[in-house]
Protein backbone atom coordinates (compact mmCIF):
# COMPACT_ATOMS: atom_id res chain seq x y z
CA UNK A 1 0.00 0.00 0.00
CA UNK A 2 1.22 3.51 -0.77
CA UNK A 3 2.22 5.30 2.39
CA UNK A 4 0.40 8.54 3.06
CA UNK A 5 3.30 10.41 4.55
CA UNK A 6 5.66 9.60 1.69
CA UNK A 7 8.41 9.09 4.20
CA UNK A 8 8.55 5.32 4.06
CA UNK A 9 11.94 3.90 3.24
CA UNK A 10 12.58 0.44 1.99
CA UNK A 11 15.46 -1.17 3.79
CA UNK A 12 17.26 -3.91 1.97
CA UNK A 13 18.89 -6.60 4.02
CA UNK A 14 21.68 -7.91 1.90
CA UNK A 15 23.58 -11.01 2.97
CA UNK A 16 27.04 -10.15 4.28
CA UNK A 17 29.89 -10.60 1.85
CA UNK A 18 33.02 -12.49 2.77
CA UNK A 19 34.99 -9.55 4.16
CA UNK A 20 32.06 -8.51 6.33
CA UNK A 21 31.65 -12.04 7.61
CA UNK A 22 35.35 -12.31 8.36
CA UNK A 23 34.76 -9.64 11.03
CA UNK A 24 38.40 -8.57 11.05
CA UNK A 25 38.06 -5.51 8.77
CA UNK A 26 35.19 -4.35 10.96
CA UNK A 27 37.36 -4.74 14.04
CA UNK A 28 40.16 -2.79 12.40
CA UNK A 29 37.87 0.09 11.47
CA UNK A 30 36.51 0.03 15.01
CA UNK A 31 40.04 0.19 16.37
CA UNK A 32 40.71 3.15 14.08
CA UNK A 33 37.72 5.01 15.46
CA UNK A 34 38.63 4.42 19.08
CA UNK A 35 42.24 5.20 18.22
CA UNK A 36 41.16 8.59 16.97
CA UNK A 37 39.34 9.23 20.22
CA UNK A 38 42.47 8.33 22.16
CA UNK A 39 44.19 11.46 20.93
CA UNK A 40 41.18 13.75 21.10
CA UNK A 41 41.16 16.47 23.73
CA UNK A 42 39.05 15.44 26.69
CA UNK A 43 35.88 17.36 27.38
CA UNK A 44 36.04 17.15 31.15
CA UNK A 45 35.97 20.32 33.23
CA UNK A 46 37.98 19.45 36.35
CA UNK A 47 35.39 20.95 38.65
CA UNK A 48 36.87 22.14 41.92
CA UNK A 49 39.89 23.62 40.16
CA UNK A 50 38.17 24.71 36.96
CA UNK A 51 34.73 26.20 36.78
CA UNK A 52 32.39 26.43 33.87
CA UNK A 53 31.38 30.01 33.11
CA UNK A 54 27.77 30.76 33.93
CA UNK A 55 25.47 32.49 31.49
CA UNK A 56 24.46 36.04 32.33
CA UNK A 57 21.00 35.13 33.53
CA UNK A 58 22.14 32.17 35.60
CA UNK A 59 20.16 31.90 38.83
CA UNK A 60 22.30 30.81 41.77
CA UNK A 61 22.32 31.54 45.47
CA UNK A 62 20.20 34.48 46.62
CA UNK A 63 21.65 37.64 48.01
CA UNK A 64 19.82 40.38 49.91
CA UNK A 65 20.97 43.70 48.50
CA UNK A 66 21.95 46.97 50.11
CA UNK A 67 21.32 50.43 48.67
CA UNK A 68 23.95 53.08 47.74
CA UNK A 69 24.42 54.04 51.40
CA UNK A 70 24.87 50.48 52.55
CA UNK A 71 21.40 50.08 54.07
CA UNK A 72 19.42 46.87 53.70
CA UNK A 73 16.74 47.34 51.06
CA UNK A 74 14.39 44.64 52.30
CA UNK A 75 11.27 45.93 53.98
CA UNK A 76 9.85 42.54 54.95
CA UNK A 77 6.70 42.94 52.90
CA UNK A 78 6.54 39.17 52.37
CA UNK A 79 5.82 39.33 48.63
CA UNK A 80 8.76 37.05 47.90
CA UNK A 81 7.49 34.47 50.37
CA UNK A 82 4.03 34.78 48.86
CA UNK A 83 5.27 34.38 45.31
CA UNK A 84 7.52 31.45 46.13
CA UNK A 85 6.02 28.30 44.57
CA UNK A 86 8.20 26.06 46.72
CA UNK A 87 7.41 27.78 50.03
CA UNK A 88 11.09 28.15 50.69
CA UNK A 89 11.12 31.70 52.10
CA UNK A 90 10.07 32.78 55.56
CA UNK A 91 10.73 35.93 57.55
CA UNK A 92 9.91 37.84 60.74
CA UNK A 93 9.40 41.59 60.38
CA UNK A 94 10.48 44.21 62.91
CA UNK A 95 10.10 48.00 63.23
CA UNK A 96 13.08 50.21 62.73
CA UNK A 97 14.14 51.94 65.96
CA UNK A 98 15.56 55.44 66.29
CA UNK A 99 19.25 55.53 65.39
CA UNK A 100 19.00 52.55 63.03
CA UNK A 101 18.38 54.68 59.93
CA UNK A 102 21.85 53.89 58.65
CA UNK A 103 21.11 50.14 58.80
CA UNK A 104 17.67 49.81 57.21
CA UNK A 105 16.26 51.86 54.40
CA UNK A 106 12.55 51.44 55.19
CA UNK A 107 10.70 51.80 58.47
CA UNK A 108 10.10 48.09 58.58
CA UNK A 109 12.78 45.49 58.07
CA UNK A 110 13.30 41.71 58.24
CA UNK A 111 14.71 40.71 61.60
CA UNK A 112 14.89 37.10 60.49
CA UNK A 113 15.00 36.08 56.84
CA UNK A 114 15.42 32.42 55.98
CA UNK A 115 15.54 30.53 52.71
CA UNK A 116 15.49 26.77 52.71
CA UNK A 117 17.88 25.88 49.91
CA UNK A 118 16.57 22.32 49.76
CA UNK A 119 13.09 23.62 48.92
CA UNK A 120 14.17 26.40 46.60
CA UNK A 121 13.80 25.60 42.92
CA UNK A 122 15.71 28.69 41.76
CA UNK A 123 12.81 29.89 39.61
CA UNK A 124 13.51 33.57 40.28
CA UNK A 125 9.91 34.53 41.11
CA UNK A 126 11.02 36.15 44.40
CA UNK A 127 13.34 38.35 42.40
CA UNK A 128 10.44 39.39 40.13
CA UNK A 129 8.02 39.92 43.01
CA UNK A 130 10.28 42.16 45.06
CA UNK A 131 9.15 45.81 44.88
CA UNK A 132 12.34 47.08 46.54
CA UNK A 133 14.89 45.31 44.33
CA UNK A 134 16.19 43.69 47.46
CA UNK A 135 16.67 40.07 46.42
CA UNK A 136 18.61 38.72 43.46
CA UNK A 137 19.66 35.20 42.57
CA UNK A 138 23.08 36.32 41.38
CA UNK A 139 25.29 34.04 43.48
CA UNK A 140 27.22 30.87 42.85
CA UNK A 141 25.95 27.29 43.06
CA UNK A 142 24.68 26.51 46.55
CA UNK A 143 27.31 24.23 48.09
CA UNK A 144 26.54 20.79 49.40
CA UNK A 145 26.30 20.03 53.08
CA UNK A 146 25.98 17.13 55.49
CA UNK A 147 22.92 18.19 57.52
CA UNK A 148 19.49 19.32 56.39
CA UNK A 149 19.42 22.10 58.95
CA UNK A 150 22.53 23.63 57.43
CA UNK A 151 20.66 24.23 54.22
CA UNK A 152 18.42 26.81 55.85
CA UNK A 153 20.27 30.01 55.07
CA UNK A 154 19.73 32.98 57.39
CA UNK A 155 20.62 36.63 57.00
CA UNK A 156 24.24 35.90 57.91
CA UNK A 157 24.67 34.08 54.62
CA UNK A 158 22.22 35.99 52.46
CA UNK A 159 22.84 39.68 53.10
CA UNK A 160 25.42 41.36 50.91
CA UNK A 161 28.66 42.48 52.52
CA UNK A 162 28.58 46.12 53.73
CA UNK A 163 29.87 48.70 51.30
CA UNK A 164 32.89 50.14 53.07
CA UNK A 165 34.47 46.87 54.08
CA UNK B 1 80.27 -21.20 42.90
CA UNK B 2 77.08 -23.20 43.21
CA UNK B 3 75.87 -20.97 46.02
CA UNK B 4 76.58 -17.88 43.96
CA UNK B 5 74.58 -19.37 41.11
CA UNK B 6 71.60 -20.11 43.37
CA UNK B 7 71.80 -16.63 44.87
CA UNK B 8 71.90 -15.09 41.42
CA UNK B 9 68.79 -17.04 40.38
CA UNK B 10 67.01 -16.04 43.59
CA UNK B 11 67.70 -12.39 42.92
CA UNK B 12 66.49 -12.79 39.34
CA UNK B 13 63.31 -14.54 40.47
CA UNK B 14 62.71 -11.82 43.05
CA UNK B 15 63.16 -9.07 40.47
CA UNK B 16 60.88 -10.75 37.92
CA UNK B 17 58.24 -11.42 40.57
CA UNK B 18 58.40 -7.79 41.69
CA UNK B 19 58.25 -6.50 38.13
CA UNK B 20 55.26 -8.63 37.22
CA UNK B 21 53.43 -7.45 40.33
CA UNK B 22 54.24 -3.82 39.61
CA UNK B 23 53.22 -4.22 35.98
CA UNK B 24 49.95 -5.85 37.06
CA UNK B 25 49.35 -3.04 39.58
CA UNK B 26 49.92 -0.36 37.03
CA UNK B 27 47.90 -2.27 34.44
CA UNK B 28 44.84 -1.63 36.60
CA UNK B 29 45.69 2.04 36.59
CA UNK B 30 46.49 1.99 32.88
CA UNK B 31 43.24 0.20 32.15
CA UNK B 32 41.22 2.98 33.74
CA UNK B 33 43.34 5.71 32.24
CA UNK B 34 43.27 4.17 28.76
CA UNK B 35 39.53 3.60 28.99
CA UNK B 36 39.15 7.24 29.94
CA UNK B 37 41.23 8.44 26.99
CA UNK B 38 39.26 6.28 24.57
CA UNK B 39 36.07 7.82 25.89
CA UNK B 40 37.36 11.44 25.89
CA UNK B 41 37.55 11.51 29.67
CA UNK B 42 40.35 12.19 32.15
CA UNK B 43 40.44 9.05 34.29
CA UNK B 44 41.71 8.78 37.86
CA UNK B 45 43.60 11.97 38.70
CA UNK B 46 43.11 12.54 42.42
CA UNK B 47 45.67 10.25 44.11
CA UNK B 48 49.03 11.84 43.46
CA UNK B 49 50.03 13.64 40.25
CA UNK B 50 47.94 12.26 37.35
CA UNK B 51 46.51 9.71 39.80
CA UNK B 52 49.79 7.81 39.80
CA UNK B 53 49.18 6.53 43.34
CA UNK B 54 45.74 5.16 42.47
CA UNK B 55 46.88 1.48 42.46
CA UNK B 56 48.25 1.88 45.99
CA UNK B 57 44.96 3.36 47.14
CA UNK B 58 43.07 0.52 45.45
CA UNK B 59 45.35 -2.05 47.07
CA UNK B 60 44.92 -0.47 50.50
CA UNK B 61 41.16 -0.52 49.96
CA UNK B 62 41.25 -4.20 49.00
CA UNK B 63 43.13 -5.07 52.20
CA UNK B 64 40.79 -3.01 54.39
CA UNK B 65 37.58 -4.57 53.07
CA UNK B 66 35.70 -7.12 55.12
CA UNK B 67 36.56 -10.66 54.21
CA UNK B 68 33.42 -12.70 53.63
CA UNK B 69 33.28 -16.47 53.29
CA UNK B 70 29.67 -17.48 52.58
CA UNK B 71 28.23 -20.01 55.04
CA UNK B 72 27.26 -22.50 52.39
CA UNK B 73 30.58 -22.25 50.60
CA UNK B 74 33.37 -24.77 50.89
CA UNK B 75 35.83 -22.71 52.96
CA UNK B 76 38.96 -24.62 52.00
CA UNK B 77 38.40 -24.55 48.25
CA UNK B 78 37.06 -21.00 48.53
CA UNK B 79 40.54 -19.92 49.65
CA UNK B 80 42.41 -22.29 47.34
CA UNK B 81 40.72 -20.79 44.24
CA UNK B 82 42.28 -17.31 44.23
CA UNK B 83 45.60 -18.62 45.57
CA UNK B 84 45.84 -21.02 42.68
CA UNK B 85 44.85 -18.33 40.21
CA UNK B 86 47.61 -15.97 41.30
CA UNK B 87 50.18 -18.76 41.70
CA UNK B 88 49.75 -20.10 38.18
CA UNK B 89 49.73 -16.58 36.82
CA UNK B 90 53.08 -15.82 38.48
CA UNK B 91 55.06 -18.93 37.54
CA UNK B 92 54.58 -18.44 33.80
CA UNK B 93 57.31 -15.79 33.73
CA UNK B 94 60.01 -18.32 34.65
CA UNK B 95 60.84 -19.48 31.13
CA UNK B 96 60.67 -16.16 29.32
CA UNK B 97 64.09 -14.89 28.20
CA UNK B 98 64.17 -11.25 29.25
CA UNK B 99 67.44 -10.39 27.59
CA UNK B 100 70.74 -11.57 26.19
CA UNK B 101 73.40 -12.91 28.51
CA UNK B 102 74.77 -10.02 30.52
CA UNK B 103 78.29 -9.63 31.84
CA UNK B 104 78.68 -7.97 35.22
CA UNK B 105 82.35 -7.84 36.18
CA UNK B 106 83.56 -11.36 35.43
CA UNK B 107 80.29 -13.23 35.92
CA UNK B 108 77.88 -13.92 33.09
CA UNK B 109 74.29 -13.40 34.15
CA UNK B 110 71.56 -15.21 32.25
CA UNK B 111 68.49 -12.98 32.11
CA UNK B 112 66.16 -15.95 32.15
CA UNK B 113 65.23 -17.92 35.23
CA UNK B 114 65.50 -21.27 33.51
CA UNK B 115 66.05 -22.27 29.91
CA UNK B 116 64.24 -25.60 29.85
CA UNK B 117 64.14 -27.29 26.47
CA UNK B 118 60.35 -27.65 26.60
CA UNK B 119 59.71 -24.00 27.46
CA UNK B 120 56.69 -23.64 25.21
CA UNK B 121 55.11 -26.79 26.63
CA UNK B 122 55.76 -25.55 30.16
CA UNK B 123 54.00 -22.29 29.36
CA UNK B 124 51.02 -24.16 27.97
CA UNK B 125 50.87 -26.34 31.04
CA UNK B 126 50.92 -23.34 33.34
CA UNK B 127 48.34 -21.45 31.32
CA UNK B 128 45.95 -24.40 31.32
CA UNK B 129 46.42 -24.78 35.07
CA UNK B 130 45.21 -21.19 35.43
CA UNK B 131 41.65 -22.22 34.71
CA UNK B 132 41.59 -24.40 37.84
CA UNK B 133 41.76 -21.31 40.04
CA UNK B 134 38.68 -19.93 38.35
CA UNK B 135 36.88 -23.28 38.31
CA UNK B 136 37.56 -24.16 41.94
CA UNK B 137 36.68 -20.66 43.14
CA UNK B 138 33.47 -20.59 41.15
CA UNK B 139 32.43 -24.03 42.32
CA UNK B 140 33.34 -23.45 45.97
CA UNK B 141 31.24 -20.28 46.16
CA UNK B 142 28.06 -22.37 46.03
CA UNK B 143 26.36 -19.76 43.90
CA UNK B 144 24.64 -20.27 40.56
CA UNK B 145 26.22 -17.25 38.94
CA UNK B 146 29.69 -18.22 40.12
CA UNK B 147 29.20 -21.76 38.90
CA UNK B 148 27.98 -20.60 35.50
CA UNK B 149 30.97 -18.29 35.22
CA UNK B 150 33.32 -21.09 36.19
CA UNK B 151 31.79 -23.48 33.67
CA UNK B 152 32.06 -20.89 30.97
CA UNK B 153 35.68 -20.22 31.86
CA UNK B 154 36.54 -23.90 31.80
CA UNK B 155 34.87 -24.74 28.50
CA UNK B 156 36.15 -21.56 26.87
CA UNK B 157 39.74 -22.18 27.92
CA UNK B 158 39.66 -25.79 26.81
CA UNK B 159 38.21 -24.90 23.40
CA UNK B 160 40.69 -22.15 22.74
CA UNK B 161 43.67 -24.09 24.00
CA UNK B 162 43.22 -26.50 21.10
CA UNK B 163 43.38 -23.73 18.51
CA UNK B 164 46.25 -22.06 20.37
CA UNK B 165 48.24 -25.28 20.46
CA UNK B 166 47.66 -25.87 16.76
CA UNK B 167 48.74 -22.33 15.89
CA UNK B 168 51.92 -22.88 17.89
CA UNK B 169 52.65 -26.16 16.10
CA UNK B 170 53.00 -24.30 12.82
CA UNK B 171 55.50 -21.99 14.52
CA UNK B 172 57.44 -24.90 15.96
CA UNK B 173 57.70 -26.45 12.49
CA UNK B 174 59.72 -23.40 11.50
CA UNK B 175 61.81 -23.02 14.63
CA UNK B 176 62.44 -26.71 15.27
CA UNK B 177 62.83 -26.14 18.99
CA UNK B 178 60.65 -25.68 22.08
CA UNK B 179 63.21 -23.68 24.01
CA UNK B 180 62.17 -20.04 24.23
CA UNK B 181 65.78 -18.90 24.38
CA UNK B 182 66.58 -20.61 21.09
CA UNK B 183 63.39 -19.36 19.46
CA UNK B 184 64.37 -15.83 20.44
CA UNK B 185 67.96 -16.24 19.24
CA UNK B 186 66.68 -17.42 15.85
CA UNK B 187 64.93 -14.06 15.50
CA UNK B 188 68.19 -12.17 16.08
CA UNK B 189 68.23 -8.65 14.72
CA UNK B 190 65.49 -7.86 12.27
CA UNK B 191 66.70 -8.96 8.83
CA UNK B 192 68.47 -12.21 8.03
CA UNK B 193 69.09 -14.15 4.79
CA UNK B 194 66.98 -11.83 2.66
CA UNK B 195 63.89 -11.94 4.83
CA UNK B 196 62.60 -10.60 8.13
CA UNK B 197 63.87 -12.71 10.98
CA UNK B 198 60.91 -12.15 13.29
CA UNK B 199 58.46 -15.03 13.32
CA UNK B 200 55.51 -12.71 12.79
CA UNK B 201 56.56 -12.27 9.16
CA UNK B 202 56.86 -16.01 8.68
CA UNK B 203 53.63 -16.86 10.49
CA UNK B 204 51.18 -13.95 10.13
CA UNK B 205 48.11 -16.22 10.21
CA UNK B 206 49.55 -18.15 13.11
CA UNK B 207 50.04 -14.94 15.04
CA UNK B 208 46.48 -13.84 14.32
CA UNK B 209 45.15 -17.14 15.63
CA UNK B 210 47.46 -16.95 18.62
CA UNK B 211 46.41 -13.45 19.62
CA UNK B 212 42.70 -14.28 19.32
CA UNK B 213 43.26 -17.34 21.50
CA UNK B 214 45.32 -15.26 23.93
CA UNK B 215 42.36 -12.93 24.38
CA UNK B 216 40.17 -15.93 25.13
CA UNK B 217 42.71 -17.51 27.49
CA UNK B 218 43.11 -14.35 29.55
CA UNK B 219 39.33 -13.87 29.66
CA UNK B 220 39.56 -10.43 28.14
CA UNK B 221 36.89 -8.67 26.09
CA UNK B 222 35.48 -9.74 23.59
CA UNK B 223 35.75 -13.14 25.30
CA UNK B 224 35.17 -12.10 28.92
CA UNK B 225 32.11 -14.29 29.33
CA UNK B 226 33.26 -15.87 32.62
CA UNK B 227 32.85 -12.53 34.37
CA UNK B 228 30.16 -11.21 32.11
CA UNK B 229 28.61 -8.67 34.46
CA UNK B 230 25.48 -8.08 32.42
CA UNK B 231 24.41 -11.70 32.75
CA UNK B 232 26.26 -13.24 35.67
CA UNK B 233 26.56 -10.43 38.27
CA UNK B 234 30.33 -10.84 38.76
CA UNK B 235 30.83 -14.24 37.16
CA UNK B 236 33.09 -16.63 39.04
CA UNK B 237 34.11 -14.00 41.60
CA UNK B 238 30.57 -12.92 42.55
CA UNK B 239 30.97 -14.14 46.14
CA UNK B 240 34.50 -12.91 46.63
CA UNK B 241 35.48 -9.85 48.60
CA UNK B 242 38.56 -8.18 50.00
CA UNK B 243 42.00 -9.33 48.85
CA UNK B 244 40.72 -12.68 47.54
CA UNK B 245 38.83 -10.72 44.91
CA UNK B 246 41.97 -8.65 44.51
CA UNK B 247 43.95 -11.80 43.75
CA UNK B 248 41.54 -12.79 41.00
CA UNK B 249 41.70 -9.37 39.40
CA UNK B 250 45.45 -9.30 39.85
CA UNK B 251 45.84 -12.74 38.29
CA UNK B 252 43.98 -11.50 35.23
CA UNK B 253 46.44 -8.66 34.77
CA UNK B 254 49.48 -10.85 35.41
CA UNK B 255 48.11 -13.29 32.83
CA UNK B 256 47.82 -10.40 30.43
CA UNK B 257 51.44 -9.46 31.14
CA UNK B 258 52.64 -13.03 30.63
CA UNK B 259 50.72 -13.56 27.42
CA UNK B 260 52.00 -10.22 26.09
CA UNK B 261 55.52 -11.37 26.92
CA UNK B 262 54.93 -14.70 25.21
CA UNK B 263 53.52 -13.03 22.11
CA UNK B 264 56.48 -10.68 21.84
CA UNK B 265 58.92 -13.54 22.44
CA UNK B 266 57.40 -16.04 20.04
CA UNK B 267 56.39 -13.74 17.20
CA UNK B 268 58.00 -10.32 17.62
CA UNK B 269 61.58 -11.24 18.35
CA UNK B 270 61.56 -10.85 22.12
CA UNK B 271 64.49 -8.63 23.09
CA UNK B 272 65.72 -8.37 19.47
CA UNK B 273 65.50 -5.13 17.59
CA UNK B 274 66.94 -3.75 14.34
CA UNK B 275 70.56 -2.71 14.69
CA UNK B 276 71.09 -4.47 18.00
CA UNK B 277 74.58 -5.72 17.15
CA UNK B 278 75.78 -2.16 16.61
CA UNK B 279 74.22 -0.99 19.87
CA UNK B 280 75.76 -3.92 21.77
CA UNK B 281 79.20 -3.08 20.38
CA UNK B 282 78.86 0.52 21.44
CA UNK B 283 77.51 -0.10 24.92
CA UNK B 284 79.38 -3.26 25.86
CA UNK B 285 78.05 -6.45 27.35
CA UNK B 286 76.57 -4.92 30.48
CA UNK B 287 74.40 -2.14 29.13
CA UNK B 288 73.74 -3.56 25.67
CA UNK B 289 71.52 -6.42 26.90
CA UNK B 290 69.65 -3.98 29.14
CA UNK B 291 68.61 -2.03 26.05
CA UNK B 292 67.26 -5.34 24.76
CA UNK B 293 65.30 -5.78 28.00
CA UNK B 294 63.86 -2.29 27.58
CA UNK B 295 62.86 -3.13 24.00
CA UNK B 296 61.13 -6.30 25.17
CA UNK B 297 59.24 -4.32 27.78
CA UNK B 298 58.28 -1.80 25.14
CA UNK B 299 56.76 -4.60 23.09
CA UNK B 300 55.01 -6.04 26.14
CA UNK B 301 53.56 -2.67 27.04
CA UNK B 302 52.34 -2.24 23.49
CA UNK B 303 50.55 -5.59 23.64
CA UNK B 304 49.01 -4.77 27.02
CA UNK B 305 47.83 -1.50 25.51
CA UNK B 306 46.43 -3.45 22.57
CA UNK B 307 44.50 -5.70 24.97
CA UNK B 308 42.94 -2.59 26.47
CA UNK B 309 42.38 -0.95 23.11
CA UNK B 310 40.39 -3.97 21.95
CA UNK B 311 38.49 -4.07 25.22
CA UNK B 312 37.14 -0.57 24.74
CA UNK B 313 36.33 -1.15 21.07
CA UNK B 314 34.59 -4.49 20.63
CA UNK B 315 31.44 -5.68 22.36
CA UNK B 316 31.29 -9.11 24.00
CA UNK B 317 30.59 -12.24 21.98
CA UNK B 318 27.51 -14.33 22.65
CA UNK B 319 28.37 -17.70 24.08
CA UNK B 320 27.40 -19.75 21.03
CA UNK B 321 29.26 -17.33 18.80
CA UNK B 322 32.32 -17.83 20.99
CA UNK B 323 32.14 -21.58 20.61
CA UNK B 324 31.44 -21.29 16.87
CA UNK B 325 34.50 -19.11 16.44
CA UNK B 326 36.68 -21.46 18.42
CA UNK B 327 35.67 -24.78 16.92
CA UNK B 328 34.41 -23.97 13.45
CA UNK B 329 36.78 -21.20 12.39
CA UNK B 330 39.96 -21.05 14.45
CA UNK B 331 40.72 -24.77 14.57
CA UNK B 332 40.23 -25.40 10.80
CA UNK B 333 42.27 -22.27 10.10
CA UNK B 334 45.03 -23.46 12.40
CA UNK B 335 45.12 -26.85 10.70
CA UNK B 336 45.19 -25.16 7.29
CA UNK B 337 48.06 -23.04 8.58
CA UNK B 338 49.99 -26.13 9.58
CA UNK B 339 49.48 -27.70 6.14
CA UNK B 340 50.46 -24.45 4.44
CA UNK B 341 53.58 -24.10 6.57
CA UNK B 342 54.53 -27.68 5.80
CA UNK B 343 54.08 -27.17 2.06
CA UNK B 344 55.98 -23.90 1.98
CA UNK B 345 58.88 -25.13 4.07
CA UNK B 346 59.13 -28.31 2.00
CA UNK B 347 59.04 -26.77 -1.45
CA UNK B 348 60.88 -23.51 -0.81
CA UNK B 349 63.87 -25.22 0.73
Amino acid sequence: MESLTNRRKLIESKPLNFLERAYLPAILSGLRITGKHFFRKDVTIRYPEQKREFSENFRGQHSLKRDEEGRERCTACGLCALSCPAEAITMIAAERQKGEENLYREEKYAAVYEINMLRCIFCGLCEEACPKEAIYLDGDIVPSNFLRKDFIYGKDKLVEAPLNQ
Amino acid sequence: MELAFVGQKFILVGIIFLISLVVAMYSTYAERKVAAFFQDRVGPNRAGPFGILQPLADGAKMFMKEEIIPTRANPFLFIVGPSLAILTACIGTAVIPWGQKMTIGSTVVDLQVTDINVGVLYLFGVVSLGVYGVMIGGWASNNKYSLLGAIRAASQNISYEVAMGLSIIALLMITGTLSLREITEQQHGFWKDGYFSWNFFKQPLGFLLFIVCAFAETNRTPFDLPECETELVGGYHTEYSSMKLGFYLFAEYINMFVSSAVMSTLYFGGYNYPGMDYVNEQLGNTWGPLVGVAVLFGKIIFFIFFFMWVRWTIPRFRYDQLMDLGWKILIPLAIANIVLTGLVSTFLR
